[in-house]
């Protein structure tokens, strides 16, 4: 292990922080996805994931990480910063004129880190297939990784998506849902249900496994245990449990904070119950 | 009137599949994706060669596009295969958002193109699939004329970094053009130099502007034919060279005419040197079932309607004079 447990909870920490105070300095974003996919960013990015902040677009014998559901792009962004794919300093200028932190990742203005424009919801599992096919004719044994948001299973795209990946064998591809149960209008079990998520992917084909992914130690082990079930002729799909807001009491658990911003005091009542543990921006 | 003949006829889905194959011979990294279309695509030739480099996606356009996108990431040059329809306005999104957006460069080759696909009807004869390409940013639209310049544009764009819409159809056409041609994208083909009227034309069009042209020459007149066949980039400096030398024009193309090739020559045209023009394109309306020919009659994409729009432009002009 690259780190310790302790090690990344203080990575997240500092990458919580930067969420709520990038979002407070627009006053736009999505604060909600963002803090609860917090752990699993943090995971990837400085334990599973093989990869070279010296971007490089084809990303040729590395590991490759996809957002699908670009709207949490808050701790995208703070988590490529800290990994080291570009200088912190520039998490200040999120979602204003002329910078690379669009509102939603892109490729467009050549932000280290990103190798696809996402927002539009549903097209990322396809793009990740797309990238694990091109691994595998180049040899390559290096896996791909992506997130999506459960809400984000409404489109019909993700189940094309579904259905080919097991068909085509394309066992180098890590998929997690980011399953909060909640999206814009409100719970999903109200809006759209999904349903029974682990009985559906296995329908398709997927082996799916489950995680409380605001548990650090168990995203660390589950996405262990993923890459040792890689290979084997399944896709895989992770099943990740989280809370929205989580990490802000006054956020948890509610979509109302899906795509809503802090004001002043709120930003307070927020940075007192983050530590900042790298420095802020 | 410079004399064109021919002694075979094609469809240029077959050149694409033809130019497909060349380009997966010269090129490794070239891929090829299918939305359950093989043969209507003519990739039957390249999936027996390199089996390992086709993807069979099933009926899944939104899904095939996004891994066409996903493929460049690691060097790969997909070529993509459905109907016109189905690669462009059903996945609109995903062309705008993972393709053009994101700058991959993947090859959009779309089949069934237009009136011509015929007894199939207006579900599947897409007339505004040029405009909708041509407005994504960093987009190139080609729209070819024959099989040779079809199989020439399909190598062409395979060594061209940048995403493309290769736009062919599935009728059988004259084959006219140099079977070993240097395909330029972006670079208007002088078809027969005039002085009396600029005759613009795509795709299946350029024949029969060819044959309005010698029609026009027995009465006296004296048309420029141009084609077109990269739509955009246009090639503003060979429209506007030919204008000023003949002063009016007529476009001519098997798409809507609004937001087609016509739209694009009329804006260079406005924005320089305005000059008075005459549409051959559908008339803002869906297609419906039949032959091809009996459709390009119907809606006035052939020869005759070409003369007319011709005599029309020109008597327009000379009011002006």
């Amino acid at each position: 292990m690259k780190s310790t447990i302790k090690d990344l909870e203080k990575i997240a920490s500092q990458i919580r922080r930067d969420i709520v105070r990038m979002v407070h300095g627009c006053q736009s974003g999505h604060p909600g996805g963002s803090l609860g996919c917090t752990e699993y960013f943090t995971a990837l990015y400085f334990e599973a994931m093989n990869h070279d902040p010296e971007f490089n677009m084809d990303g040729i014998g590395e590991d490759l990480f996809f957002l699908s559901n670009g709207h949490i792009s808050p701790v995208f962004y703070s988590t490529l910063a800290h990994a080291g794919y570009y200088d912190k300093a520039e998490l200040a200028t999120f979602r204003k004129l002329n910078s690379r932190l669009q509102g939603h990742p892109t490729t467009h203005e050549h932000l280290p880190g990103v190798r696809i424009a996402s927002g539009s919801l549903g097209q990322g599992l396809s793009v990740a297939i797309g990238a694990a096919l091109a691994k595998k004719l180049n040899g390559d044994k290096s896996l791909v990784y992506t997130l999506h948001g459960d809400g984000e299973l409404q489109e019909g795209q993700i189940w094309e998506a579904a259905m080919f990946a097991p068909h085509n064998q394309v066992d180098n591809l890590i998929s997690t849902i980011d399953v909060n149960g909640q999206q814009i209008d409100g719970p999903t079990k109200l809006v759209l249900s999904l349903g029974d998520l682990h009985a559906k992917w296995e329908a398709f084909g997927w082996d799916v496994l489950e995680m409380k992914g605001n548990d650090m130690a168990d995203v660390v082990k589950t996405l262990k245990l993923a890459k040792s079930r890689s290979g084997q002729g399944k896709p895989i799909m992770i099943l990740m449990h989280t809370e929205m807001g989580y990490g802000v009491d006054f956020m948890v658990g509610s979509h109302k904070w899906h795509g809503v911003a802090p004001n002043d005091e709120q930003l307070k009542l927020a940075l007192a119950q983050l530590e900042e543990t790298l420095g802020d921006y | 009137m410079k004399k064109y003949t021919y002694t075979d006829k094609k469809d240029t889905r077959s050149g694409f599949g033809a130019g497909l194959l060349e380009a997966g011979r010269k090129n490794d990294q070239v891929v090829a994706l299918c939305a359950d279309l093989i043969g209507s695509l003519k990739m039957n030739d390249f999936i027996k060669e390199f089996p390992d480099r086709f993807v069979q996606v099933g009926i899944a356009e939104a899904n095939m596009m996004c891994i066409a996108a996903g493929m460049t990431i690691g060097g790969k040059i997909p070529f993509t295969g459905t109907f016109a329809n189905f690669s462009t306005g059903r996945v609109y999104d995903q062309i705008r958002q993972s393709i053009a957006y994101s700058n991959k460069n993947v090859k959009v080759c779309a089949s069934h193109a237009g009136l011509t696909l015929g007894e199939d009807g207006a579900t599947h004869q897409i007339l505004e699939d040029i405009g909708l390409m041509k407005m994504l940013p960093g987009m190139t639209v080609i729209n070819t004329c024959d099989y040779n310049q079809t199989k020439a544009a399909t190598m062409a764009i395979a060594e061209y970094e940048g995403p493309v819409y290769l736009r062919f159809g599935r009728p059988v056409v004259p084959i006219f053009t140099d079977p070993d041609q240097k395909f330029e994208i972006g670079k208007a083909w002088m078809v027969n130099e005039g002085a009396d009227v600029s005759i613009f034309a795509t795709g299946h069009l350029v024949w029969q502007a060819i044959l309005a042209g010698e029609i026009l020459a027995e009465q006296g007149i004296d048309a420029e034919i141009i084609n077109i066949h990269t739509i955009k980039p246009l090639d503003a400096e060979a429209v506007l060279k030919s204008v000023a030398k003949t002063g009016c024009v007529v476009t001519a193309e098997e798409h809507n005419r609004l937001g087609g090739l016509g739209d694009s020559i009329a804006q260079v045209l406005a924005t320089h040197t305005p000059a008075p023009q005459e549409y051959i394109a559908v008339n803002d309306s869906f297609g419906e079932s039949g032959t091809p020919e009996q459709l390009m009659t119907k809606y006035g994409l052939d020869a005759e309607h070409i003369v007319l729009a011709v005599k029309k432009v020109i008597e327009r002009k000379n009011k002006n004079a």
